[in-house]
This record gives structure tokens, sequence and C-alpha cells, in this order.
């Protein structure tokens, strides 16, 4: 989860793109656009390799969503069957689809919290999902009196799934999202406070990595025709990342991240900030 | 925050022929954002004196206000409604003994150490024997007071019952509830006594800490301690509104210093408040907030713009040119669309709030190397704020930024301690005395 902020971003943003949904194109500024007229001025711009851009990344984020409804029914039916062990290898794998397309799964208000919250960053009294589910597996173990969150979280996941139908993807969120994704990995992957009791953090780390990496080779052409060397030096610093992070591969999953030592994490840091930096100039392909 | 001082602080309209009241009224004005920024006023003084050191190599004597001190005794601290210093240094202690005669020692002897730091004097007349460690600890001989303050307050744990203070507790003093969002470090959080020396030289202010401590050994001990900057006044001759480490201008919305009504309205204890210990005294928080600054740099402007609610360059509010343009009648304007031109979620919008609720902010920006776990910055702001009263001033605040802030995805507090800072002293008396006597 970005931060609660997004939570009360709801009507705003959600509202925004829904809207946006049933409008024309120009008028799908952002609302991040408010108070300045180049979000606006850049989506009329739109080319037609942008707009086939937007439209191959809708699918992609209709297909992530349809495997993560999938994979949550799955990690539910455990957590309600009782079985402790099967819940928590399907736990981290499950998460994944929905660390690739962050940046939109958060952008439905309630929706992200209501998914994804860490514990503190909701009152108690609301506090559910994947993240409350993660506690009773690793901290109590059991999951005795956690089917009311199993069956919610469900039931958000599918929420979910029908809203994402309604976004009108942009060009300008997909410059912003692909940052956005590492910027989640900086802010809570690379310190180990995502998956705080599971420490599966490296799972989301590769899927937030794999959500940015989809959204630069969708935007790829129209960047190589606009700045062919930043291309070039994204891809260089998207395979620099993987290949580090490759190293902590465990079978089909990923190592635990407190087996990482400080200078492991901090070199996976350093590489993250070295593509995010890079990466944020993909904003040239909307510029004028 | 209310911001209706903003033309006392316009730094356009004053002159560089100001007079030395008219500085500090304008050091009571600045402060617009909240928690961010807010060193406004503060450097207006420091930039006089600075600006006039630079001069000094066709003057071989210093001028200005360096050589001038912030008089230590009064009806209330300094460095609360003093303008902003160019340096902070923070120490957090743990009283280490149990017997209320020696915290009373203490703090007779860190008065008269202050009284005599703030005035550029040693903290203890020489010894000429030299068999004996000297008295003081000698970096700041020679140096002018550079207008440093000393302000001591105690935390709520010195009413725990270690002292038999419990009954002198004020009723609404308490260490802060927990804010959404929050990832307070222990090593960051608390202290039986909090202690903010500002000074416009960082050495002169580490020479008053430091002779503090040791002053303390044996009584107590440090918990933590944290440095602060803001733009120095000589960086700054036109003495224009400091900007954070975002890059953005903040600071206006401070209610007026000079202004009695309202420091006694939002930062001076009244004697209805009780307990008579505190009246004239004033309640402090202290957060620590670091800055996700690497997040920060590759946000876009139009994202780093709508985060705060303002123009990165001119420092208006979104929608408007000039810095000084009314913040309220902008955040009243909105787009064809109907959504407000300055976000719901901007900060700018959210510290504004009603306007009926203001603190007084005193914040400084810090920079304590690198994160160790991802290599990144380790910087941000260390806030402070004074209030008359915390859970009704502070706290509605805060929760409200910490809910909804936009600008919660690139800080996060990491530190956070709250301290009674008491009345002032008169000559002959110590601080604190109405409540360790």
């Amino acid at each position: 989860m970005k931060k609660l902020v997004t939570a009360f971003a709801t009507g705003i943003l959600g509202a925004a793109i829904v809207l946006a949904g049933c409008s024309s194109k120009e008028e799908t500024a952002s609302p991040q656009a408010e108070g300045t007229a180049t979000a606006t001025a850049t989506a009329a711009a739109a080319s037609e390799g942008l707009k086939a851009a937007t439209e191959s990344y809708k699918k992609y984020v209709i297909e992530q969503t349809d495997l993560f409804v999938q994979a949550t029914e799955a990690f539910v039916d455990a957590v309600k069957a009782g079985d402790v062990e099967k819940a928590r290898e399907l736990y981290a794998p499950s998460r994944m689809y929905y660390e690739r397309i962050e940046p939109i799964a958060e952008s439905f208000g309630d929706l992200d919290p209501n998914i994804d919250a860490r514990e503190g960053d909701v009152d108690e009294s609301e506090w559910r999902g994947y993240h409350r589910l993660e506690k009773a597996l690793w901290v109590q173990k059991s999951v005795e009196g956690q089917d009311k969150y199993a069956d919610q979280l469900l039931s958000d996941s599918q929420q979910l799934r029908a809203l994402v139908e309604t976004v009108e993807v942009t060009p300008d969120m997909l410059v912003t999202g692909a940052v956005g994704l590492l910027n989640e990995v900086s802010s809570s992957k690379v310190v180990g406070e995502e998956e705080r009791y599971s420490h599966t953090d490296l799972y989301d780390f590769a899927a937030n990595v794999e959500g940015a990496e989809k959204i630069f080779e969708l935007l790829k052409p129209e960047l190589e025709k606009k700045d062919a060397s930043l291309a070039s030096d994204i891809e260089q610093k998207f395979a620099d990342l993987k290949a580090d992070l490759a190293q902590y591969k465990e079978g089909d999953g990923y190592k635990i991240y407190t087996e990482l030592k400080p200078d492991q994490t901090k070199k996976l840091s350093q590489l993250i900030d070295a593509l995010a930096e890079p990466l944020s100039q993909m904003g040239t392909v909307l510029g004028a | 925050m209310g911001n209706g001082n903003r033309k006392d602080g316009d730094p356009k309209r004053q002159g560089t022929l100001l007079s030395r009241r008219e500085v500090l009224k304008m050091g009571a004005a600045g402060g617009l954002g909240l928690l961010l920024g807010s060193m406004v006023g503060g450097s207006v003084i420091a930039g006089k004196g600075l600006a006039a050191s630079l001069t000094k190599g066709f003057d071989s004597r210093p001028t200005g206000d360096d050589q001038e001190s912030v008089p230590f005794y009064g009806k209330v601290q300094a460095g609360i409604v003093t303008p902003a210093q160019n340096f902070l240094i923070f120490a957090s202690f743990d009283l280490v003994t149990e017997r209320i005669e020696d915290v009373r020692k203490l703090f007779q002897d860190w008065t008269d150490a202050a009284a005599r730091l703030t005035e550029g004097k040693p903290v203890g007349e020489e010894s000429d024997n030299a068999f004996l460690p000297p008295k003081d600890t000698g970096e700041a001989a020679g140096l002018l007071p550079a207008r440093t303050t000393v302000t001591f307050g105690v935390g709520p744990s010195v009413f725990d019952g270690r002292f038999g203070l419990k009954s002198k507790r004020p009723p609404t003093f308490a260490d802060l509830p927990s804010f959404p969002g929050e990832s307070l470090q222990p090593q960051w959080c608390g202290g039986d006594i909090g202690v903010q020396v500002c000074s416009n030289d960082m050495q002169v202010a580490f020479h008053a800490i430091r002779n503090l401590i040791r002053i303390a050994r044996g009584k107590a001990v440090l918990r933590w301690m944290q440095e602060g900057f803001q733009r120095s006044g000589a960086a700054d001759p036109q003495a224009g509104t400091p900007r954070n480490l975002l890059g953005f201008k903040d600071g206006t919305g401070n209610p007026d210093v000079n202004d009695p009504d309202l420091m006694n309205r939002y930062v001076w204890v009244q004697k209805a408040d009780g307990p008579s210990w505190m009246e004239n005294g004033t309640y402090m928080v202290v957060r620590k907030i670091r800055m996700r600054i690497e997040v920060w740099d590759r946000s876009s402007l139009q994202d780093q713009e709508a985060t705060f609610g303002r123009h990165r360059a001119s420092g208006a509010p979104l929608g408007r040119q000039d810095e000084f343009d009314s913040l309220e009648e902008a955040l009243e304007q909105k787009n064809a669309d109907g959504t407000y031109v300055i976000p719901v979620q901007s900060h700018v919008r959210l510290s504004h709030g009603d306007g009926s609720v203001k603190i007084l902010r005193r914040s400084y920006s810090y920079s304590s190397g690198i994160e160790p776990r991802s290599g990144q910055l380790d910087a941000g702001l260390f806030f402070i704020c004074f209030q008359r009263d915390i859970a009704s001033q502070f706290v509605p605040l805060q929760d409200r930024l910490a809910r909804q802030d936009k600008l919660n995805e690139y800080i996060v507090h990491i530190g956070s301690a709250v301290f009674a800072c008491f009345p002032g002293v008169s000559r002959g008396g110590y601080i604190g005395e109405g409540l360790w006597s």
C-alpha cells in the first residue's frame, strides 16, 4: 500500500477516473493536473502510439486482476479451511498480481487500504485484508476467527476486478505509475516494512519491478522515437536490477527478506534508485 | 493555518534599512505551510546580522546581531517567540537520579550556565590551577553570543512517581496518541527533559549543549540529540521565504509573535489553565520527520505542486501568480469540472483547515548522513511547535494531516516527544523552580 493518503483520494481520483471513462479523452486530466494545464494538453496530444500503449496496459491490468481474484480465492479457501501451511504458501504469490498493478489498484479509494493496509496504517477496528491475515498466519500461527477477514478480502478483490473495467488509462498515468511502482519498492519493500510478519518482501519487490517494466515495454517504441539513448539506459538498468534480484530466487519464489545482509539490501535499494531516476524521465514522451 | 499576518511578513515590503523593531515584527509573521518549512521570520533577523558580517572584510569590527545576546532572564523563556536562529541542537535527557534535590541542583546549575552561555561567556570562571580540567570546554572562547538561546522543558515521564510530582502533572499533558502511518523509532522518542539550543553559529551551539551535558553528568544522561539548520541569513540577504528540503517555499500562517493577545490565546499557558508552575510556560511538540528525498526527486513537477498546493518556483498558491496572493481566496477557486484548483489532499489546504486552530511553529531541516539499510539520504524536517494545549491544538491538526495529507507519500514521522516548557525566570531564581521546589 502506498500510504493511506490513497484512502482519501477515493472520491477524487476514483471518481475522476470513472468520470473520465464516459467523457472524451481531452477531459481526462488526472487530479494531479489540478492547477496545471500540462496534463490536459498532453492527454489531448496523445499520439496513436501512446493510445495503443494505454489500451494494451488496460488489458494487462484486467488480466492481472483476473489472476489476482483467482489466487485470492485459493488463498481465502485455505484460510477458511484452517490450512495454515497452505495459506502461508499461497500468501506471497497471490499478492504479486496486485503489486504489479498497484498504481491502478490503489486508485479506488478505500479498496487499497482494505486489501493492502499494514498494521497501524488504519485504525485497528478498520484493519483487514492481506496483512491482517498475514499476521494471523505468521504471528498467531492460526486462522481461527479469521473467516470474516477472508470473506471480506475475496469480496474486495472482486470489487477491484469490477472497477478496473471502468478505468480509462491515460499516458500520463503510465509514466507516473512506472515510477510509482519503484517508489513503492523504495519506501516500504527495501526496508522490509511491507511484509513485517512473513518477510516475503522480495515477492512484492519483484512484482513492482515487473509492473514497472511492463509499462516501460509498452512505452518503449514511443520513447525510442524521442530519446533512444534514454530507452537503452532504462533497459540496461532494468537488466542490472533483475540480475541482482535473481540471486535471491528460491524455487518458484524468493528468499525471506531477513536472510539478506545489510549490504545486499542496500545494493538493491541503490539499483532501484539508479533505475527510477532515468525512468522518471520517461515523461519526455508526453512533453511537447 | 491562518495567514492574517502575511502582509507584515512580506519581505518585498521591507527595505534593507529596517529598524530593529520592524525586523522583530517581521519575524513574527512568516510561516505558511505547516509541518514543513516555517522558518520564515527567524532568518530575517539572522539575515541582518550575517549579511552585515559579510562586510567584515571592509570593517575589522564584527557588526550585526551576532554580537548581540538574547536576554536569558524574563517573564517567558527565550527561544520560543525569538525569531529562529540559523542553527539548532536539540537534546533529550533522561534523569538518572531519583532524588529531587539532585534535579533541583541540576536546574540551578543549568540556569546559571545557560545565562552565561547566552551572553557569550564561559560557563565558569577559570581557576589558575593547572592540575584541574578547565571549567569551560573552551571551543567558544572569543566567539560572539550569536543570538544563542537555551530553552528547557520536561516530558510527561517526570510525573511518573520517581520525584513525587504526580499531583503537579498538567491534566492534558501526556505522550501523543499514535497517528496513522507514523513509524516512530524508540531511539528518537521521549525524554525526561528537553533542551533546545538555537544559535547563529553551530560551534557556539555545540559548545552550549556540550557544557550543559557535562554539568548534568551523574544526574541526567543524553537520550537522543539532533542538529538542525535552515538557510542562513548570509545566503539569503533578501530574506525571502525559506525553502524546505523538498524545494518548496514554506512558512506563513504562524500567529504574530508580537501580538500579546494572540500569544496568550495560542502559546502561553494562562493562570486559569493550571497548574500554577506552568503559567507563562508553553507546551512543545517535537517530531523528527524523515523525507523520502530520492522518491520526491523523481516525482513530476505537477505531482510535486499538487502535493503542496503551491507553485514551486514562485511559492504562489496553485492558480495564482504571487507568493503572497491570498491563500484563502485561492482555496475557494475551482476548475471548470468543479474540482478545487488546490487539491483537497494538498498539504497547504489541510494545514490551513478552517483556520481556527493555530500553533507556533519553529522547525529546522536536518541532514544526518545515510540510512544504512537503503543507502538513501537520512534527511528531513525537525519539526518543533509551541502551543498552550497540545491535546486541542497539535493533536487534531496532526490527526488530519496524518490521515489525508498527500505529502505522506514522501515523508515519515520517525521521532516524537513532548515537553512542558517552563515559564521564564528572573535573576536569582532558577528554571522550573515552581515545579522542583
